[in-house]
C-alpha cells in the first residue's frame, strides 16, 4: 500500500489542478494549473494504465528476445539503451502536428482541447503507439502495411497502404500550406528560411567530405549560420532592394514550394536533406524544451476563456460544432494515426529488452501530448482580439485594421485597431490581419514567452522569427522525407499491378512516381493557396479526418491481434478507442459530405454556388465566375476525398470484424508472432 | 559521471537523426563476423545516412 502512497498523492495534486482549470469562471487561470493536471494525470497513466496493459494485455516478457538481438546486424538492428532510444523515438513521431492542432481548437476555448488532449492520449493515443509497438516488436519490426497484411489478409493490407498514401498526400499539402501562410507578404521570415537553403548543402559537403560524420560539430556550424540569417533577415527586410526580392505573394510561394519539392526529393540526401534534418531535428528538441522553461518562467495568466460562443459551431477558424470537428481537429497530440508507421519502423528494431516497450511506446506520446498541451497554452495567452484577427479568413475580416478590430469586436472579443498595428510592429511584421494556419500564432505566443524570459519586449520580432523558422524548418524537412516515401509508397502500389514499377534501380519509376507524388500534394496546396475561403479552413479537418482514421485502422489490427492472441478478455482496451475514432471520424467525414450547411457540408456548399452561378450571381468570397466554378470543383474534390475515406476505413472495419470472428472461432492462438525465443541467462 | 551523462546525450542526439553508435557496430562485427570486413567509419555513416533518408524508413511526423 505505501508504493501507491506518492501516487495517491499525485492523484489529488492532478484533480485539483483540473478541477481549477475547470471550474474557475470570472478570475483568469494561471496556464501553469493545466501543466500541473496534464503532469500529474500523465504520470499516473503511465504508472498503472501503461503497466497494466504491458503485464496484462501484452504480456510483456524480459527474459524473450527482442528482434534487435536476434536479427543484430550493428545497423539496423542494434540494442539500444532505453533512454537513447526514447529520445529516437520522441523525435521520429514529434512534429509540427501537436503544435497547430491545439492552437486552432482554442477558438472553443482552452477546455475543450486540454479535455481532450488529457483523455485522448491516455485511452487512445499512446495505447495505439504503444501496441503497435509491441506488435511489430513481436513480428520483427515488420511494418504497419505488412503487419496488417500478416493478420487481416492482402485485401485489407493494401487498402491501408492506399489510405495511408492518400494521408501522406493530404498531409505534406496543409504542411506546405502552413508555411505558404507564415511566409507570405514576409521578407524577414521568407529570407531566414530560404537561407537555410545554401546553408544546409554546405553543411552537407562538410559532413561528406571535409569531416565525415561530425554531427554535432557541423550542426553546431549550422546553428550559428541559421542565427545569423536570422538576425541579417531583419536588415533585408528593411531593405528597399532586398526586401522585395523575398516579399512574396501566397501563390508565388506554393508555386516555389512544388518546385522545391520536386527538385530536393531528387537531390543526393547527404547535400540537403540529411543537413537540414539535423538542424530541425535539434532545433525541435530544443524549442519545445525552452518552451516548457519559458512558460514555467512565466506562469502566464490564461487569456482566452474557457468557452467561447463557438462551442456550437459557426467559428471563424474552422466551420463545425464541438462534437465531432474538436476531436479531428487536435489529431497529432490527442492521438495520431501517422505514428503507427513510426512505431513499426525503425524503433521496434532497436528495442533492447520487451519491458523497454511502455517507456518508449507509451511515454513517448505522453510527452508529445505535453507539447500539445503547450501550444493549447500559447494560443490562450494570447489577447484572444489578437487570436481570432490572426486566424480568422480575409473574408471575415477585410482588409485594415479598422475593418478586422471591427469584425472581432463583434464577434464578443474587444480589440482596437492600434493593438493589431502594435502587435504586427512588436513582431516585425507587415501585418498580423488573417494570418492563418496556426503558426503565425504559436510564433506570436513564443516570442511573447521568450521575450519575457530573454531580452524583453525589443527582442520580440527575433523571437517571433525564430519560432517561425523552427516551424518552418522542420515541415520542409517532412515535405522532402515524405515526398520520398510517398514515392516509394507509390512504387509498391502501382507495382501490383505493373510489377516492373516496384524496381528502385531504374530511373523512370522513380521519377514517374516523384512526379506523380508532387503532383499529388502541390495540387492539394494550390487548392488550399487559391482557395477564397482560406484553405486552412477546408484542408485541415480533411486532414484531421484521414489521421484519425489512420488511427482507427491502427487500433482495429491491434484489436485483431488482441482476440488472436486469444486475449479477448483484455480488447476493450483497443475496441473502446477504436470505436471512439470510428464514431468522430465517421460522423466528422459524413457531415463533411452531406450536412445541409453551406459551412460545413461540401456538397451543400457546391450545390449554393452552383445554383448561385446558374443564375449569373456572385457569392462572397467570390470575385469572379471563374472563382465561383474553382469553388464548386474544390468542393467536390474534397467530397471525393472524404468519400473515399470513409470507404477506406469501413472497408478495413469489414476485415477488422470478420478476422475477429474467426479468431474467436479458432481454438487456439492465431496471431502470426515470431516464435518465443528465450534469452540464454 | 558527467562524463557518462554527456556521452549518452551524444548518443540519443546522433540517434535522433539515424545514426546508431558506431563503436556498437564494430564490436558486433568483431564477435559476430569476425572473417568479413566491417565499414570504416566514413563509410558507416554514409551507410545510415542513406538507409534514413533513402525513403523505405518510413520518415517521421507530421
Amino acid at each position: 500500500m505505501t508504493r501507491h502512497l506518492p501516487w495517491i498523492f499525485l492523484a489529488i495534486v492532478g484533480a485539483v489542478s483540473l478541477t481549477v482549470v475547470a471550474v474557475a469562471r470570472g478570475e483568469t487561470v494561471n496556464a501553469l494549473w493545466i501543466v500541473a493536471a496534464a503532469v500529474s494525470i500523465f504520470l499516473i497513466a503511465y504508472r498503472y494504465y501503461a503497466l497494466f496493459i504491458a503485464r496484462h494485455v501484452m504480456g510483456l516478457d524480459g527474459a524473450r528476445v527482442t528482434p534487435a538481438i536476434r536479427r543484430a546486424d550493428g545497423l539496423d538492428y542494434v540494442a539500444t539503451d532505453r533512454s537513447v532510444l526514447f529520445g529516437h523515438h520522441f523525435a521520429a513521431i514529434a512534429g509540427a502536428g501537436p503544435l497547430v492542432g491545439p492552437v486552432l481548437a482554442a477558438q472553443m476555448g482552452y477546455l475543450p482541447g486540454t479535455l481532450w488532449i488529457l483523455a485522448g492520449v491516455v485511452v487512445a493515443g499512446a495505447v495505439q503507439d504503444f501496441m503497435i509497438l509491441f506488435i511489430s516488436m513481436r513480428r520483427d519490426g515488420k511494418s504497419l502495411g505488412e503487419l496488417i497484411r500478416m493478420e487481416m489478409g492482402q485485401t485489407a493490407g493494401t487498402i491501408a497502404l492506399f489510405g495511408a498514401f492518400m494521408i501522406m498526400v493530404i498531409i505534406l499539402a496543409v504542411l506546405a500550406l502552413i508555411v505558404v501562410k507564415a511566409l507570405a507578404e514576409s521578407p524577414w521570415g521568407t529570407f531566414t528560411v530560404a537561407a537555410t537553403i545554401p546553408l544546409a548543402v554546405m553543411m552537407g559537403i562538410y559532413s561528406r567530405w571535409i569531416r565525415p560524420g561530425r554531427i554535432g560539430e557541423v550542426s553546431i556550424l549550422g546553428l550559428v549560420g541559421l542565427l545569423a540569417a536570422l538576425i541579417f533577415g531583419q536588415s533585408v527586410a528593411a531593405s528597399p532592394v532586398l526586401g522585395p526580392l523575398f516579399t512574396f505573394t501566397p501563390i508565388q510561394l506554393c508555386w516555389l514550394l512544388i518546385g522545391y519539392g520536386a527538385i530536393a526529393s531528387v537531390l543526393p540526401v547527404w547535400l540537403l536533406l540529411a543537413p537540414r534534418d539535423y538542424l530541425s531535428t535539434f532545433l525541435k528538441i530544443g524549442a519545445i524544451v525552452a518552451l516548457a522553461v519559458g512558460i514555467v518562467i512565466m506562469a502566464p495568466p490564461l487569456r482566452m476563456p474557457a468557452l467561447t460562443q463557438f462551442v456550437g459551431g459557426g467559428g471563424p477558424v474552422w466551420s463545425g460544432s464541438l462534437f465531432p470537428f474538436l476531436f479531428i481537429t487536435i489529431a497529432c497530440g490527442a492521438v495520431s494515426g501517422f505514428h503507427a508507421l513510426i512505431a513499426s519502423g525503425t524503433t521496434p528494431k532497436l528495442i533492447a529488452n520487451e519491458t523497454h516497450a511502455p517507456f518508449i511506446g507509451y511515454g513517448a506520446m505522453l510527452m508529445e501530448a505535453f507539447v500539445a498541451i503547450m501550444a493549447l497554452v500559447g494560443a490562450a495567452i494570447l489577447d484572444p482580439g489578437i487570436y481570432f484577427v490572426m486566424n480568422s479568413p480575409a473574408a471575415v475580416l477585410g482588409a485594415d485594421a479598422v475593418s478586422a478590430a471591427a469584425a472581432v469586436t463583434a464577434m464578443g472579443f474587444p480589440i482596437d485597431a492600434a493593438t493589431i498595428t502594435q502587435t504586427a510592429r512588436d513582431v516585425g511584421e507587415a501585418t498580423v490581419i488573417s494570418r492563418t494556419g496556426g503558426a503565425p500564432t504559436l510564433a506570436v505566443a513564443m516570442a511573447e514567452i521568450f521575450s519575457h524570459a530573454v531580452g524583453g519586449p525589443a527582442m520580440k520580432a527575433f523571437w517571433y522569427h525564430f519560432a517561425i523558422l523552427f516551424e518552418a524548418l522542420f515541415i520542409l524537412t517532412a515535405v522532402d522525407a515524405g515526398t520520398r516515401a510517398g514515392r516509394f509508397m507509390l512504387q509498391d502500389l502501382i507495382g501490383l499491378a505493373v510489377p516492373s514499377f516496384k524496381r528502385t534501380d531504374t530511373l523512370l519509376p522513380g521519377v514517374v512516381a516523384t512526379a506523380l507524388c508532387v503532383g499529388a500534394w502541390g495540387f492539394f496546396l494550390h487548392q488550399g493557396v487559391t482557395d477564397p475561403l482560406g484553405g486552412v479552413n477546408t484542408l485541415w479537418p480533411v486532414f484531421g479526418i484521414s489521421n484519425q482514421m489512420l488511427a482507427a485502422i491502427a487500433l482495429m489490427l491491434a484489436t485483431v491481434v488482441l482476440f488472436r492472441m486469444k486475449r479477448d478478455r483484455f480488447a476493450w482496451v483497443t475496441m473502446v478507442p477504436t470505436a471512439w475514432l470510428l464514431v468522430c471520424t465517421i460522423s466528422a467525414g459524413g457531415l463533411k459530405l452531406l450536412s445541409a450547411d453551406p459551412k460545413v457540408g461540401f456538397l451543400s456548399h457546391a450545390a449554393q454556388f452552383s445554383a448561385a452561378a446558374e443564375r449569373g450571381e456572385l457569392l462572397g468570397p467570390a470575385k469572379s465566375m471563374a472563382q465561383m466554378h474553382q469553388i464548386i470543383r474544390n468542393d467536390y474534390i474534397d467530397a471525393g476525398l472524404c468519400a473515399l475515406f470513409l470507404a477506406v476505413v469501413l472497408a478495413i472495419l469489414v476485415f477488422a470484424i470478420r478476422a475477429s470472428i474467426a479468431a474467436r472461432q479458432a481454438s487456439k492462438p492465431t496471431a502470426a508472432e515470431t516464435p518465443a525465443e528465450l534469452a540464454v541467462a | 559521471m558527467i562524463g557518462a551523462v554527456f556521452a549518452k546525450l551524444r548518443e540519443t542526439a546522433r540517434l535522433m537523426v539515424g545514426l546508431p553508435d558506431y563503436d556498437a557496430y564494430r564490436r558486433h562485427m568483431a564477435e559476430h563476423h569476425p572473417d568479413q570486413p566491417a565499414m570504416d567509419q566514413t563509410a558507416f555513416f554514409r551507410d545510415r545516412q542513406n538507409a534514413r533518408y533513402g525513403g523505405r524508413g518510413g520518415g517521421r511526423c507530421c
